[in-house]
């Protein structure tokens, strides 16, 4: 047995790890996520979304995890691209009759199509709202409660204001004010537009169908397979990250869409 | 009863080939379809034809020699069979039937149906075998092996080599033949010795015969004729993925 062997990312297999790796990660974030976004759902005026929302863009740890995030997406997304181009090659004369979904389901065979369009949502859903968030026109808040009795008062405009840099909370009074971009306005803006709002759920089946393939795939990837576990894996796949997670998220622009009918 | 075939005629492994219509009268049920394809050869021949070339050797479903996507399916549309063991009675009267050989860039066609599928000698030659020192004929129960152990060995050791998990593979990839080769000896005492200098050796020479990545799809489990099972992929993933993170310093590399 000859015992130079190559490079492990330069083989097939570390190529796979990679991708379930970034894809895991992925997944994982789908979860975050979800729960901050399930409050574009609470009935306050983007209250609480709109200080998660700035939670999240300024607390340091979290900013790292967000550039690991997007690398992480970049990098599936040339792993797709090296892995499918080598499989073509695999197979330079096709067949004249193929098997379709006898021998093995369509989303499977269909991971890089159900990504890209996924990509192609990322690329819009990253434009919507974090680009016009940290770059772009936002609309502005101001929220006045009462702390002792909880009554709340809203100033808000489409332009920020000359003197906003940041966040603003204070107490004056027994009054809290909470100044702020007013993503949540900005969430309900955009999904009025209905072919937005059709581009989402339509990602979002797309992405159902790449994590029921996808979600239990990146585990025999890794080579976990264990016979007491594997049951459990398949089934988070097909119900947590196949149903659950995409149904929810393609909610939101429809809750949006209808509420502003 | 007749059957129109439709047959990927090649000359050589240089020549492009196409698709032949060919008549097959009067097959019996009972036939098996290298016999169907044996009748039709001796019209051929008697018309003074170049017979179609197919592979096969025993004819009883053992030694991987067949091959032939028949109508998309390798090996036919019955599972857990070998093309030698398909029989005319899955088929109707008046069926078309198209048959093409393996396609991958590591399969060459040679002629016609037949498939250059040297590609498995080289990876089984980069590491699957054990080395040992011939000697005196050990004793049968010296080394220990749990029944459960040796069964899923023996499941794993009965793969053919017959190349139908990489014609099913929408990426032509041959992990299933080398993810079984590779479980026969690392569930063994007797594979231990070179237990991750096999994984790698037996990946590498695999990349390098030009077969796809494995996306999961479980084709080649559906169309394996002996039923090799993914569970074998996952173990080549985890010997692999453990020779090369934990165990480089050991195997040298
Ligand atoms: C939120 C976004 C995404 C998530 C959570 C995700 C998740 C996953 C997971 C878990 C796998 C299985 C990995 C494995 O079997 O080893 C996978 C595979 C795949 N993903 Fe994604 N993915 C996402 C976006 C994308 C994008 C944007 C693309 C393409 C541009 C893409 C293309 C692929 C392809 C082609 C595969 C199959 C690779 C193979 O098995 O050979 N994915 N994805
Ligand atoms: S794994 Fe099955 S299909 Fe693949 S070569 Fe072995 S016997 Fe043939
Ligand atoms: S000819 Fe030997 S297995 Fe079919």
């Amino acid at each position: 047995m000859s015992s130079k062997s190559k490079p492990l990312f330069s083989s097939s297999l570390g190529k796979k790890l990679i991708m379930s790796l970034t894809g895991l990660f992925l997944c994982s974030f789908l979860v975050i996520h979800l729960i901050g976004n399930l409050q574009l759902f609470k009935n306050d005026e983007g209250y609480a979304f709109n200080n998660y929302a700035y939670f999240m863009t300024h607390f340091a740890p979290i900013k790292v995890v967000s550039y690991l995030l997007y690398a992480s997406i970049i990098i599936h997304a040339v792993y797709a691209l090296i892995l499918t181009t080598k499989n073509k090659a695999a197979r330079p004369i096709g067949y004249n009759q193929s098997a379709g979904n006898e021998n093995s389901k369509w989303n499977s065979r269909n991971m890089g199509i159900l990504g890209t369009i996924i990509l192609v949502f990322l690329a819009t859903h990253m434009q919507n709202f974090w680009y016009q968030y940290k770059f772009g026109t936002t609309p502005y808040i101001e929220y006045n409660t009462e702390v002792a009795t909880g009554n709340r008062q809203t100033i808000s405009s489409d332009e920020l204001p000359a003197t906003y840099d940041g966040v603003k909370i204070f107490e004056n009074n027994g009054v809290e004010t909470v100044q702020t971009k007013d993503l949540y306005k900005q969430v309900a803006y955009t999904f009025q537009n209905p072919f937005i709002v059709l581009l989402y759920v339509v990602a979002m089946a797309a992405l159902a169908f790449h994590l029921i393939h996808g979600f239990q795939s990146a585990f025999q990837t890794i080579g976990f397979n264990h016979r007491r576990y594997i049951g459990f894996v398949k089934s988070v796949g097909i119900w947590v990250f196949g149903v659950i997670i995409p149904i929810a998220f393609a909610a939101m622009p429809l809750y949006f869409f209808f509420k502003g009918l | 009863m007749n059957l129109t075939l439709k047959v990927w005629r090649q000359k050589n492994d240089k020549s492009t080939g196409q698709f032949v219509t060919i008549q097959a009268n009067n097959i019996a049920d009972d036939m098996s379809f290298l016999e169907m394809l044996d009748i039709v050869n001796d019209d051929l021949t008697r018309k003074g034809e170049d017979p179609i070339y197919f592979d096969h050797d025993c004819r009883e479903g053992i030694c991987g020699m067949c091959s032939l996507v028949i109508n998309g399916r390798p090996h036919g549309p019955n599972q857990g069979t070998t093309t030698c063991q398909l029989h005319m009675r899955s088929f109707h009267d008046g069926q078309t039937i198209v048959i093409e050989p393996w396609r991958a860039a590591a399969f060459p066609v040679l002629k016609d149906l037949a498939v250059d599928r040297t590609a498995f000698d080289r990876i089984q030659q980069a590491g699957g075998y054990v080395n040992v020192n011939t000697g005196g004929v050990p004793d049968a129960n010296a080394i220990p092996i749990p029944k459960r152990i040796a069964d899923e060995a023996f499941e794993s050791a009965t793969c053919i080599g017959c190349g139908a998990c990489v014609a099913a593979c929408k990426n032509a990839s041959a992990m299933l033949f080398v993810s079984a080769k590779v479980s026969q000896f690392a569930l063994l005492p007797q594979g231990q010795t070179e237990r991750y200098e096999r994984a790698q050796a037996m990946v590498d020479q695999m990349d390098a015969e030009g077969f796809g990545n494995c996306t999961n799809t479980g084709a080649c489990e559906a169309e394996c004729p002996v039923g090799i099972k993914l569970t074998n992929i996952a173990r080549l993933n985890r010997e692999y993925l453990t020779a090369k993170i934990f165990r480089q310093e050991d195997v040298h590399a």
